[in-house]
């Protein structure tokens, strides 16, 4: 047993998600005050993006915080621990969720409030946070479990057909997804007798690496699903675009990435020998997730539908540096993840606010908005030129990350796959830019509300690309951290 | 008795995966409660079965003695129980929800997100 407390100072480590689920469950009580829900909201996930930050600067300045509940020791009590990768991408995370719920303020959302759209969105947040921040494979099953049921939630909230119908095609495929996690965990927890996440790094290297490669595929199919790879995917453009767009761009931003960060976590950190085995399968599943999303997007006339395609050859993208073991190539995954997240979510952000003002959500039957609001032009096309990488924005600089990573190990598919993806995701870019905005057009159009969360998160992500030393910086200690796990065991209290 | 239980789980999880593959939103839902309750039972069997006594600590020691059944299993599958309950619980409120919606079980007749002849982009601007 553990004698000695945490220090006060290390409850950083389970802040965000206590935040969060203290907040929801204050909501819960205060249902009827809807004044208040929002500005209580507001301030738990700002002070839960305020908490990252000093984790994020905690990490950096003395290696990898971990916490072990309830007074047993680290292999069998549940730890958070929050390496430099959790807690940025737990940041990037919060910060989105803040701008969504700046974007949601106003007449228009009142009856979602009444539905208990404020909780839900603390509840996903803490699922997001946990699967984020804890050091314990179960744990993690636990936080898939809690984001899943929350954004059902808000998938169903204003209850229209529409909903239910992607609230069909997302839940079943993601509920069969976390019963595969949860089957793969098992045969893990039977092979290796551990789940503690620095534990598993030990007993895998001296454990059998035959019956770890099943394992480590039936992990890839399960977290594949969940992030949306690419012969598991068609859940996500039959399901993302139906509920309201602020919604839409809280679990594009975010839910995918949850998918994507534990594919990394596991197969690079916890199960290094049955990645070098699956390798070549996941260099083909990233080079086909990260070609078919922007190819899909170009026909479509949904103009969601076509970001959850443009999202789905991001994924691609990120998933890529999971084939190669080396530092710059993690690098640039993880820099990219981040960059997903808030360019990702600003896209879906303003695609609602493009959708207000026309009044549609065909592609056909928008234009003339140059014209009218050529500040939301402006947006749409940085978010444009950021998501494809183009130079002085932020897609550019992971993207340039992982081309010298791949350039320099030689992996001559990764690097066409890689360059095509930038070519095909602007010009579905273009295209969406000129339809949109570039036509004549006759009938009147709305004035868009709430675009503060859009123009806060655009401005982020400016500001990011013009300064990015800093998320460079972040994501080569995060890299590292990654490839040589030995701080990481010892922050939790094992020997390695 | 290990076999037998893994053969079990097997069985499980292939009635699980066939109702799965099935179109009507129903059968697919316990398809997925039958593969979640073998997945379940898979993890009753990665703890190892054995004959002991049950892992209650005696008041003066600070560990079991001798040869206890291991408690972990049993608690990751009460937590997947109550979870895979709770989702069951809401799917089928889904599931009645979009029969009435959409008037419509089959999931091939669910296609408001999807529309069946998607409509073209024009080729000029």
């Amino acid at each position: 047993m553990i004698g000695h407390l945490t220090p006060l100072d290390d409850w950083v480590v389970v802040l965000p998600v206590l935040l969060c689920l203290l907040g929801a469950a204050a909501l819960l009580m205060l249902r009827a005050q809807l004044k208040l829900q929002v500005w209580i909201a507001n301030a738990v996930v700002l002070l839960v993006v305020i908490c990252d930050a000093v984790l994020i600067q905690r990490v950096t300045a003395t290696g990898p915080l971990s916490m072990t509940m309830g007074k047993w020791l680290p292999p069998f009590g549940i730890s958070f621990t929050a390496d430099l990768m959790g807690a940025g991408f737990a940041a990037a995370a919060a910060f989105a969720t803040f701008c969504v719920l700046l974007s949601m303020q106003g007449e228009k959302h009142e009856a979602a409030a009444r539905d208990g759209l404020y909780p839900l969105v603390l509840l996903l947040l803490a699922g997001v946070s946990g699967a984020f921040l804890t050091g314990d494979l179960f744990n993690l099953y636990v936080w898939f479990e809690v984001m899943l049921i929350a954004s059902f939630g808000l998938f169903v909230l204003a209850g229209r057909p529409l909903q239910f119908d992607g609230a069909v095609k997302y839940g079943i495929p993601n509920f069969i997804a976390t019963t595969l996690f949860l089957l793969a965990l098992g045969l893990l927890y039977g092979t290796i007798g551990t789940l503690n996440m620095a534990d598993i790094i030990g007993a895998a290297r001296r454990a059998d690496v035959g019956p770890l490669v099943a394992i480590a595929g039936l992990f890839a199919l399960a977290f594949g699903m969940k992030a949306a790879l690419f012969p598991v995917n068609a859940w996500l453009p039959a399901s993302y675009h139906t509920p309201p767009a602020p919604l839409s761009a809280l679990m594009g931003g975010m839910l995918t990435k949850v998918g994507v960060y534990a594919f990394v976590r596991l197969l690079v950190m916890l199960l290094p020998d049955a990645r070098d085995v699956l390798a070549p399968a996941i260099t083909i599943v990233a080079i086909a997730t990260m070609l078919l999303g922007p190819l899909s997007a170009l026909t479509e006339t949904n103009l969601r539908r076509a970001i959850g395609f443009l999202l789905i050859g991001g994924v691609g993208v990120a998933i890529s540096c999971v084939s190669q073991v080396q530092v710059s190539v993690l690098e640039g995954g993880t820099f990219y993840v981040v960059h997903a997240i808030l360019t990702l979510t600003a896209l879906y952000l303003v695609a609602g606010l493009i959708e207000q003002a026309t009044g549609t959500f065909d592609i056909r039957e928008m234009g003339g908005l140059y014209a009218a609001n050529s500040w939301l032009s402006l947006l749409f096309l940085i978010l444009i030129l950021a998501i494809a990488g183009v130079p002085p924005f932020l897609g550019f600089w992971p993207k340039l990350v992982l081309l010298q990573g791949f350039l320099a190990e030689g992996s001559w598919p990764l690097v066409f796959a890689l360059l095509l993806n930038g070519l095909l995701t602007l010009l579905v870019g273009a295209r969406l830019w000129s339809l949109i905005f570039w036509r004549p057009r006759s009938a009147p159009l709305g004035r868009p509300q709430g675009a503060g969360g859009a123009i806060l998160l655009t401005g982020t992500i400016v500001m990011l690309g013009l300064w990015p030393s800093l998320l460079v910086n972040l994501a080569s200690g995060a890299a590292a951290g990654l490839l040589d796990p030995q701080r990481y065991i010892a922050a939790v209290g094992l020997s390695p | 008795m290990e076999a037998l239980q893994v053969a079990l789980v097997g069985v499980f999880i292939a009635v699980g995966v066939y109702l799965i593959l099935s179109r009507a939103l129903i059968r697919m839902l316990l398809g997925v409660v039958v593969l979640g309750n073998g997945v379940n039972l898979l993890i009753l069997v990665a703890g190892r079965l054995t004959r002991a006594v049950p892992p209650i600590i005696p008041r003066a020691a600070s560990a079991p003695e001798g040869y206890y059944a291991n408690p972990l299993p049993q608690a990751l599958i009460l937590t997947a129980i109550v979870i895979g309950f709770a989702l069951f619980a809401f799917f089928a409120v889904l599931a009645l929800r979009t029969y009435q919606a959409m008037d419509a079980d089959n999931t091939d007749h669910m296609r408001l997100g999807e529309p069946e002849q998607p409509p073209r982009l024009p080729l000029e601007y």
